[in-house]
């Protein structure tokens, strides 16, 4: 199942990067569903709730696409970026742990779907000037598209977009620094 | 907010395009030798008779030493920044430098008699060598954090202290054509002094700084 994801997921990076927002979505959503595998086989004593590690770690998959080569492997960067963020989170709880290198357990990761509970990202989107948070939860939360906020916000499409973009790289690094 | 409404809203910033990393990675080389050359050329510059000296080999062998450092810490810093990436290739690739200046210590120390070996060692330009290779390098140092802050290193110490070999090995390589100490045995002394220094900042500087 690993090849076969390997090269479906790169495809769709790759399409991604060259400006298909639905490729986008469609990896986003796939991603989502192995990182929540890995991160709750990761995960056996408490403190730390799976689903914060996997907003996490799509936020840092998001803004720093860009490192990603497009002739590289997608995997291995995915899961090097999600070990990564499930050591952050342990280690801002105040907790050391091993997370294993081993690659193997990595493609045993099942696409598992999501949990509901309060978030650390409310927290961060909380602490965003109002401006950008009225446009992030307008699109999220609220599912507008960036028209629709633009109208409903009163101000231009640019400026939307710009607002947004600016909020998230905002909420990624608030995550970064705790 | 779920996970679902997480992605409509990275989904709707997918438009937003940034550089490709490695391609980042040429321009910040770029800017920070111009940075260094400019911090050179205006303090210490070059040494009168670099034209001459360029005819021995000792002269020579500094820029091998400095440009082998600085090679293998570009490559190294690349993949280091870039999550996944395999650094094995570009780990091995860092004992080249070292290893070459001990290779030139040993023939130094064959070649020169041994009442003249700490009067190479010592040479007259060591406090020149320790300030003026952290001073060239600092802001080329700068740079390569800011751009390990642009990039998703997992072991930021790490690449912190590749930064500041890397800084090091450049800011070295101009040194050198100031120096008129061209003995392996300075070289190996006080320009590991001063790389080192460069580096522990460097560590230093991704602990605090590089975080993503």
């Amino acid at each position: 199942m690993t090849g076969k994801d390997e090269a479906e997921l790169s495809r769709l990076l790759r399409a991604a990067i060259a400006g298909d927002e639905r490729a986008y979505a469609d990896f986003l959503h796939r991603i989502a569903a192995l990182v929540r595998g890995f991160v709750r086989r990761k995960i056996v004593q408490g403190g730390v709730d799976p689903e914060d590690v996997v907003q996490e770690t799509l936020l840092a998959i998001h803004v720093k696409r860009h490192t990603w080569r497009p002739e590289a492997p997608v995997l291995p960067w995915i899961y090097a970026i999600a070990r990564f963020k499930l050591i952050d989170a342990f280690r801002r709880r105040g907790r050391r742990i091993e997370v294993e290198i081993d690659e193997i357990a990595d493609t045993f990761a099942e696409p598992e779907a999501e949990t509901v509970s309060e978030r650390d990202i409310n927290r961060a989107l909380d602490g965003l000037p109002p401006a950008q948070r009225s446009v992030v939860s307008s699109i999220s939360v609220d599912g507008q598209s960036i028209g629709e906020t633009a109208a409903k916000l009163g101000i231009s499409e640019t400026a939307v977009r710009v607002s947004l973009h600016r909020g998230l790289a905002a909420i990624a690094k608030r995550f970064g620094r705790q | 907010m779920r996970t679902e409404d997480l992605i409509k809203a990275l989904d709707a910033d997918a438009r937003d395009k940034a550089m490709p990393l490695g391609k980042a990675w040429w321009l910040a080389v770029g800017v920070a030798v111009v940075i260094a050359a400019a911090v050179f050329f205006t303090t210490i510059g070059p040494r009168p008779d670099i034209m001459p000296a360029m005819h021995t080999m000792r002269f020579m062998s500094k820029f091998l030493f400095t440009l082998v450092l600085a090679v293998s810490a570009f490559a190294l810093i690349r993949v280091l920044s870039m999550p996944g990436a395999s650094t094995r290739r570009a780990m091995a690739w860092m004992i080249a430098a070292p290893l070459l200046v001990v290779l030139a210590v040993i023939l130094e120390l064959f070649v020169v008699p041994e009442a003249d070996w700490g009067k190479r060692l010592v040479g007259t330009n060591m406090m020149i060598c320790m300030s003026f290779i952290p001073l060239i390098g600092i802001g080329p140092l700068a740079i390569f954090l800011g751009m390990l802050r642009y990039g998703a290193p997992t072991r930021p110490v790490l690449a912190g202290a590749v930064a500041g070999l890397l800084a090091g090995g450049l800011a070295a390589t101009f040194y050198a054509a100031h120096c008129f100490d061209d003995s392996p045995l300075f070289v190996a002394t006080w320009y590991t002094i001063a790389i080192a220094f460069l580096t522990l900042l460097g560590a230093i500087g991704g602990r605090l700084f590089v975080r993503w």
